[in-house]
């Protein structure tokens, strides 16, 4: 594919750091058990589809995508603060923020 | 009146009266009930009568449409002739008079209403079967009688001590009967195959203008209809649920099962002669099978201890005679000793019915004796039904019998032979009945004697007006050599008025021969009279004990195990077929095949509901693995592709 711009070759770095921030977003989800580490997990991996967009709006000279970054980056905000808030909860009630203590809708 | 409209009348009486009685009979008093009843079957006799008088030709009522499909159309259409009419007038005529006689039998009865329903009922199917103009409504009919004679048998089926049997006697009745409506069936749908109808005429015309239908579809065909009237006219071998249909209450013996419905078989083969001339092999079977009954069944009334089981052997061999005519080709003889039968067998049942009334249900003849002074009129009348049962000269029996045992000498003097040896039979058996029963020392017992009473009028008149008809029935077909003039009228009246018999003609002996036959029948008949006069009258001899007889009494009394033998034979593998079935397909495979798939369900929901464990992590484990796998064989898709 020719490149459009100055990012030129360097694509793949963006790509690589895109898709590294996504996975150590996605294992550190599944794996650990802490509420605002999964709430920040969570954040990693939206920043890194964020940084995709920017990537190839920036790619393909047309500025759509970028558009889109801001969207996300307010909705995960209000999410952060709705996820936030649930913690808080959470933790009043259950005097934890461990995740797999949060269980109880399962009976 | 025009004759449509009154044999639709004729049809629609005793419907009325089975409605009436059957919806609101049990609220209204019983002289209604049974007045509404009798009087239904009475006024249907005389519309009979009426149509009897201006018979001419055959004539076809149709009256609505029952089925049209692809060329095949059945209509509820309904034929007077000569011989739906005559059988219309026995059923009618009988009818009425049992009806009468059942007024007074079933006087204390609790189900009295319903027990007129089912007669009404009966009496309704019986003549659809017998004035139908085709197969279909006669078919209507048979199942009809089959289903009222169900209901009659077991009539008190909740009796205490012998309401199982009667429900017993009445499913096995209706067991056997279903063999043979699966015969009737069958033969229908091969005429309906063959023919393309089921109009009595039609069929027949289309035989005489198309002689390439004869052969092997004939045979069929007739030995089909043949079966079916083995199973209603009780004859070998499904002929054993007629003496225990005896467990019905008194007068539905007299009615169903002697005088009307198993003259059924009878009448479906005289109806069906043009197709039973065609095949003369089935016409040897009902021979040697109407005479195997004729014997075997006289042979079991020899040593019966129950009065109306006595009278059912009777009726069963009686029944074996009329096929063995039946059997010679000789229809009209068949059905005039049909006729004589019903007057004769129908007096006997309702004497019997009056004995056991008097007797307060006792039926056993080893503890009668004596009643000819106690019960004068029923003693009377049932001597001159045992006279002409046993062919005493000139009572009906007499002439009846005497004409198939000409029509067996003319064909075949072996035939002729056995008949003779049945009829010896049937006069011993008769008037061992009728000495046992009416002379020598009252045996019951001092307290029953003084309640025995004669019955009452509603019981002794229909008795009375029977043992006219048995004394003069013989008038209706005197033999030839007698009274040239008047002679045969009933052969003349059935052959010049119903489709196919004008074809077909009765042997006539000669002057000689007739006389002796005649001579000898009666030399057999009084010779039995003064040998049972002998033995049973004077002696006051009593039956014996049952392990006092002789081998062949042994044999007689349990009706040659023919009971037990067909238990063996059918029943029992039937119950073990049943039984293996049961355990093997019912328990072994849909049971536990259904357990089986119920346990796999449970075990599956076991093991797939550990993923729902509740773990956010391990749903994003699984959700990310999921999202992986998807991309990646689309990837490797793509790059396959390229």
């Amino acid at each position: 594919m020719q490149a459009a711009n100055s990012i030129g070759t360097s694509l793949d770095f963006f790509l690589f750091v895109a898709f590294a921030l996504f996975t150590i977003g996605a294992i550190g989800a599944m794996t650990r058990k802490n509420m605002i580490v999964l709430l920040m997990c969570i954040e990693l991996m939206l920043n890194a589809v964020n940084l995709l967009l920017v990537t190839f709006s920036t790619y393909y000279g047309s500025g759509d995508a970028q558009i889109f970054v801001f969207f996300t980056m307010v909705v995960a905000a209000a999410e952060a603060t709705v996820g936030l808030s649930i913690i808080i909860m959470a933790y009043r009630n259950l005097k934890s923020i461990d995740i797999d203590m949060f269980n109880q809708l399962k009976n | 009146m025009a004759k449509d409209l009154t044999l639709i009348l004729i049809l629609a009486l005793p419907l009325i009266g089975f409605v009436i009685n059957g919806t609101i009979g049990k609220k209204l008093p019983k002289v209604l009930v049974g007045g509404l009843a009798t009087s239904v079957v009475f006024v249907a006799f005389l519309l009979a009568l009426t149509l009897f008088n201006g018979l001419n030709g055959v004539q076809i009522v149709r009256l609505f449409e029952i089925l049209n499909y692809d060329q095949i159309t059945i209509n509820a259409s309904f034929q007077i002739d000569a011989l739906s009419v005559w059988m219309t007038l026995i059923i009618t005529g009988i009818g009425s008079l049992i009806h009468l006689f059942s007024m007074g039998y079933m006087s204390h009865d609790p189900g009295y209403h319903k027990f007129f329903t089912y007669l009404n009922l009966f009496i309704f199917s019986m003549l659809l079967l017998v004035l139908g103009s085709n197969y279909f409504v006669l078919f209507f009919g048979w199942e009809g009688v089959g289903m009222c004679s169900y209901l009659l048998i077991g009539f008190h089926y909740n009796d205490l001590q012998k309401g199982k049997a009667n429900s017993l006697a009445a499913r096995k009745a209706f067991i056997m009967n279903r063999i043979g409506d699966a015969g009737l069936l069958l033969g229908l749908f091969m005429l309906l195959g063959q023919f393309g109808t089921l109009e009595f005429q039609k069929i027949g015309t289309a035989l005489i203008a198309n002689p390439a239908l004869q052969g092997g579809a004939m045979l069929l065909i007739t030995l089909c209809l043949f079966i079916a009237a083995t199973g209603k006219s009780a004859q070998i071998p499904l002929f054993t649920w007629l003496p225990d249909a005896m467990a019905g209450p008194t007068p539905v013996s007299a009615l169903i099962h002697a005088a009307t419905m198993v003259t059924a078989g009878i009448y479906l083969t005289v109806r069906s002669n043009f197709l039973f001339e065609l095949a003369p092999f089935t016409k040897e079977i009902i021979l040697y099978i109407g005479l195997a009954t004729t014997l075997v069944a006289a042979f079991m009334a020899l040593r019966q201890n129950d009065i109306k089981k006595v009278l059912a052997y009777s009726t069963v061999s009686q029944l074996g005679l009329m096929f063995v005519a039946l059997g010679f080709g000789a229809y009209t003889v068949a059905l005039f000793h049909v006729t004589t039968h019903a007057f004769f067998k129908a007096l006997l049942f309702l004497g019997s019915g009056s004995v056991i009334h008097g007797m307060h249900e006792e039926q056993d003849i080893r503890k009668m004796g004596g009643l000819a002074k106690l019960m004068p009129i029923t003693h009377f009348t049932f001597l001159i039904g045992t006279m002409a049962i046993a062919g005493i000269p000139f009572l009906s029996g007499f002439y009846s019998k005497d004409e198939i045992l000409a029509q067996a000498l003319h064909h075949n003097p072996a035939v002729y032979a056995i008949l003779v040896v049945a009829v010896t039979m049937t006069a011993i058996y008769m008037f061992r009945l009728y000495f046992l029963t009416f002379h020598g020392a009252f045996r019951g017992g001092d307290a029953l004697r003084a309640k025995v009473h004669e019955s009452g009028l509603s019981m002794t008149l229909p008795i009375i007006v029977l043992a006219f008809l048995s004394v003069f029935g013989g008038l209706l077909n005197l033999p030839g050599l007698f009274f040239h003039g008047a002679a045969h009228w009933f052969d003349h009246y059935l052959s010049a008025g119903t489709f196919g018999l004008s074809e077909v003609h009765n042997a006539h002996l000669d002057f000689n021969t007739s006389i002796g036959l005649m001579i000898f029948a009666s030399i057999i008949a009084l010779g039995v009279l003064f040998w049972a006069l002998r033995n049973y009258a004077k002696k006051g001899a009593l039956a014996k004990a049952d392990d006092q007889m002789s081998a062949w009494e042994t044999l007689s009394a349990k009706k040659l195990y023919i009971d037990e033998i067909y238990d063996l034979l059918f029943v029992q593998p039937l119950l073990k077929m049943s039984a293996f079935i049961s355990n093997v397909f019912d328990i072994q495979i849909l049971r536990n095949g259904v357990y089986a798939l119920a346990n796999g369900v449970v075990n599956t929901a076991a093991q797939t509901r550990k993923w729902q464990n509740g773990l956010l992590s391990s749903y994003l484990f699984w959700m990310v693995l999921g999202i992986i796998l998807f991309v990646s064989y689309y990837i490797l898709k793509i790059s396959v592709w390229h």
